[in-house]
């Protein structure tokens, strides 16, 4: 019985290879920019999350387990990043093109060097990512990386327009890398500057920019700053003054701006992914506006 | 550093002498070899120097600047941890201030396995879950529950990974999909308690051994068909030496998001048991617990609903849930009180609705409603013993709680238990802790 089910799952989905263009569920909106950028009009994508849903936190809500059932290719974060959610879509939604290790998964931190790799997993070290640090889009040169990847991912999927997708991701990372060197150029004025981040999110962004993290808003990552912590931090603050205290669009700001208050320092609410901000529209917006905003703080 | 120039004297010196006959051309060529290896080796040098300094920057750099520095496009090897099934194990306990005994709802037949809820400091359901994929094709999970003197399993089960098309097929002992509230295991209720409907309806929730199928429709609005055949062992149902199904089940859910913040689900469930001799306590007409035996069959229609709300769909901060579900259970067949046979007939129905409401980062507060309504029993010829009660149990609940993180709860409670006509009035207030080990799995919406 279950041999002959397989059996007629086969043949259904025999009748149903020749589809016209590639159904894409991104986890986060970064990845359905960069998918865009590469497939054009050759992916139907959408994004699971907006810019402003924290990706620690969203529910497998029953809208997304059906755009899983229908997706070709999942393009996610990974690292243990959407470990509270993604997991379910792939298991609910009767996919078996999703499931971790084949082609239709694809996890953006395999394909980069992860920073922060825990060595003592301990969860009194709050919630932390055994892989490393998963925020790995606040540094566009990642980006780069995983666009390789996607690329042969896509042709992999779709060898048909696989030259497509290479020649698209050719234009992107020639149109990337100097858009990276113009910001590095323009951002040079950052490097060594003190900030105060609320949760580990900039790690990748102070590593491109050469910014110097001091102190986090959160005691501990996934745990929510509390008064007397902030407390803390103002007297630390004191010792080892930072120029601005950065928060991403998902975030609350109070907690940035009681110290920010107190300590007369600006907070900085950056986009962190694509729709963040309304210049934050695409990826090359993305990283602009990142850039003038930490520059206009620094008047 | 030693300089070449040095370095090359010292080989000429240490070369044999060339004969005088070699010409220019040969000396050339000689000096060009010379000079070849020498590059060779100041750069095995140069290279292990590199290497040397290199080290050392990296272990100035500390555990968290440690970055690899192998090819990127190579995945770093998974440990060998990595392998293993994943372990987690919940804690719960906590402490009760209410009446003594067993407070059963009036009118209703239940399982007889409810027992009185105990008093003063008490721990709860400590639950050990073991789960991962098994291979490509089946995930396994069990969750065994340990008690002082035992160890039961609650669930046990394989699910399909690789039937695809939205065929998703489980089997084993495993939750029903029934309804809403059903899947949830005790530590993932929003409430210290279960409420009124499920306690009447399964005990605590419906578990199967069997199987589910269940398929989701390839629509963009969330719509999923599931169907189950059980041995029927738990109530409802009761253990018959039997071969065939002892009950079966079907259910339709249907979800989807209102824009970005809001989202719901709705579901329709049927089961269909065949109870024999099935033993529920029945309050009769003296105020004593009768033990009565049903034979026939019990059919349960569940409506379910359940609408959240967060800010832009981010509830770190804030965010709101309602849940509310309707049950009619028709019963029909012969009930033995004591040792006399009766005919036994009962259309009942009930329901509950919850709000939560997270109003800072941590904290919720909860509000709840429980009723059953008496509806139509008829216990035939045992009436006369067996007084058909006129009451409607209902309950109140009011809680709060505080989450220090994901993975530590801790909640109070404060209820009005009107579920015993006769002792109708029972105040009751409750703290509890919820802890979880390890990866803890990810919770349905």
């Amino acid at each position: 019985m279950f041999k002959s089910l397989i059996f007629i799952a086969g043949l259904l989905l025999a009748s149903q290879s020749a589809q016209a263009a590639l159904n894409v569920l991104a986890c986060e909106p970064e990845w359905a920019a960069l998918t865009e950028e590469l497939a054009g009009d050759k992916a139907r994508v959408t994004s699971a999350t907006t810019a402003f849903q924290d990706p620690h936190h969203v529910q497998a809500r029953p809208s997304l387990i059906a755009r899983a059932r229908n997706a070709d290719l999942l393009v996610c974060t990974g690292a243990e990043l959407e470990i509270g959610w993604l997991p379910l879509l792939q298991r609910q939604s009767g996919n078996a093109r999703l499931q971790s290790g084949l082609p239709g998964s694809f996890e953006a931190a395999q394909h980069v060097a992860l920073l922060e790799k825990p060595s003592r997993l301990d969860r009194a070290q709050g919630d932390i990512h055994p892989d490393g640090n998963p925020h790995l889009i606040s540094d566009p040169r990642n980006l780069l990386k995983v666009a390789v990847a996607l690329t042969q991912r896509l042709a992999e999927l779709d060898p048909a327009n696989a030259a497509y997708y290479a020649a698209r991701n050719h234009d992107f990372q020639k149109r990337m890398g100097l858009a990276i060197a113009r910001w590095e150029k323009q951002a040079a004025g950052l490097r060594g500057v003190a900030v105060v981040v609320h949760h580990k999110n900039w790690v990748y962004l102070a590593d491109w920019l050469g910014l110097s993290i001091v102190a986090d808003l959160e005691p501990k990552p996934g745990i929510d700053p509390s008064v007397s912590f902030l407390s803390s931090l103002l007297e630390h603050q004191k010792a080892r003054p930072a120029r601005m205290i950065l928060h991403a669009a998902y975030q609350s700001p109070k907690p940035g701006e009681w110290l920010a208050e107190h300590a007369g320092i600006p907070t900085v609410e950056l986009p962190y992914t694509v729709g963040g901000s309304p210049a934050a529209h695409d990826l090359f917006g993305l990283y602009e506006d990142t850039v003038m905003k930490l520059k206009e703080a620094m008047k | 550093m030693f300089k070449p120039t040095l370095f090359a004297a010292a080989l000429a010196a240490v070369l044999p002498m060339p004969a005088l006959a070699v010409s220019d051309a040969d000396i050339a060529a000689l000096r060009g070899e010379f000079e070849q290896k020498l590059k060779d080796l100041q750069a095995v040098y140069e290279a292990r120097l590199q290497e040397m300094e290199g080290r050392l920057a990296k272990s100035n750099e500390g555990v968290n600047a440690a970055r690899a520095t192998a090819d990127p496009a190579v995945p770093a090897p998974a440990n060998g941890n990595a392998f293993n099934p994943e372990i987690s194990l919940i804690l719960q306990g906590g402490y009760v201030n209410r009446k003594a005994g067993t407070r059963l709802p009036t009118g209703y037949l239940q399982d007889a396995a409810i027992t009185a809820p105990s008093r003063g400091f008490s721990l709860n359901d400590t639950e050990l879950v073991v789960a991962a994929n098994i291979d490509p094709y089946f995930r396994g999970s069990t969750n065994i529950v340990l008690h002082d003197d035992q160890a039961s399993i609650e669930e046990a089960w394989f699910q399909s990974l690789s039937l695809d098309h939205g065929f998703t097929l489980k089997g084993g002992r495993y939750i029903s999909g029934i309804g809403y509230q059903n899947e949830q295991h005790p530590h993932a209720w929003d409430f210290v308690d279960n409420n009124l409907m499920y306690q009447t309806l399964f005990g605590e929730h419906l578990v199967q051994d069997g199987l589910q199928l269940k398929w989701l429709a390839p629509s963009d609005t969330f719509v999923e068909f599931g169907a189950e055949v059980g041995n029927g062992a738990a109530f409802p149902g009761s253990a018959v030496d039997r071969n065939g199904a002892g009950d079966w089940a079907a259910y339709v859910h249907v979800g989807d998001d209102l824009g970005n913040s809001q989202s719901w689900r709705a579901g329709l469930s049927y089961l269909s048991a065949r109870p024999l001799d099935r033993a529920s306590l029945v309050t009769d007409t003296a105020g004593i617990a009768a033990n009565t035996r049903f034979s026939g069959s019990s059919n349960t229609w569940i409506a379910d609903f359940v609408w959240k709300w967060a800010p832009e769909g981010n509830p770190k901060d804030r965010n709101f849930k309602f849940q509310s579900e309707f049950f009619q259970r028709d019963e029909g067949g012969d009930l033995l009180n004591d040792v006399k046979t009766g005919g036994y007939h009962g259309k009942q129905t009930g329901y509950y609705a919850q709000g939560v409401w997270q109003f800072m980062p941590s904290w919720r507060a909860g509000l709840r409603y429980d009723r059953l309504n008496h509806g139509g029993i008829d216990y035939g010829t045992n009436n006369a013993t067996l007084l058909p009660a006129a009451y409607d149990p209902t309950k109140w609940s009011l809680m709060t709680d505080f989450s220090p993180s994901e993975f530590s709860q801790f909640r109070l409670q404060w209820a009005r238990d009107h579920a015993m006509s006769g002792n109708p009035d029972d105040k009751q207030l409750s703290l509890q802790y919820i802890y979880s080990l390890g990866p803890h799995g990810a919770h349905n919406f």
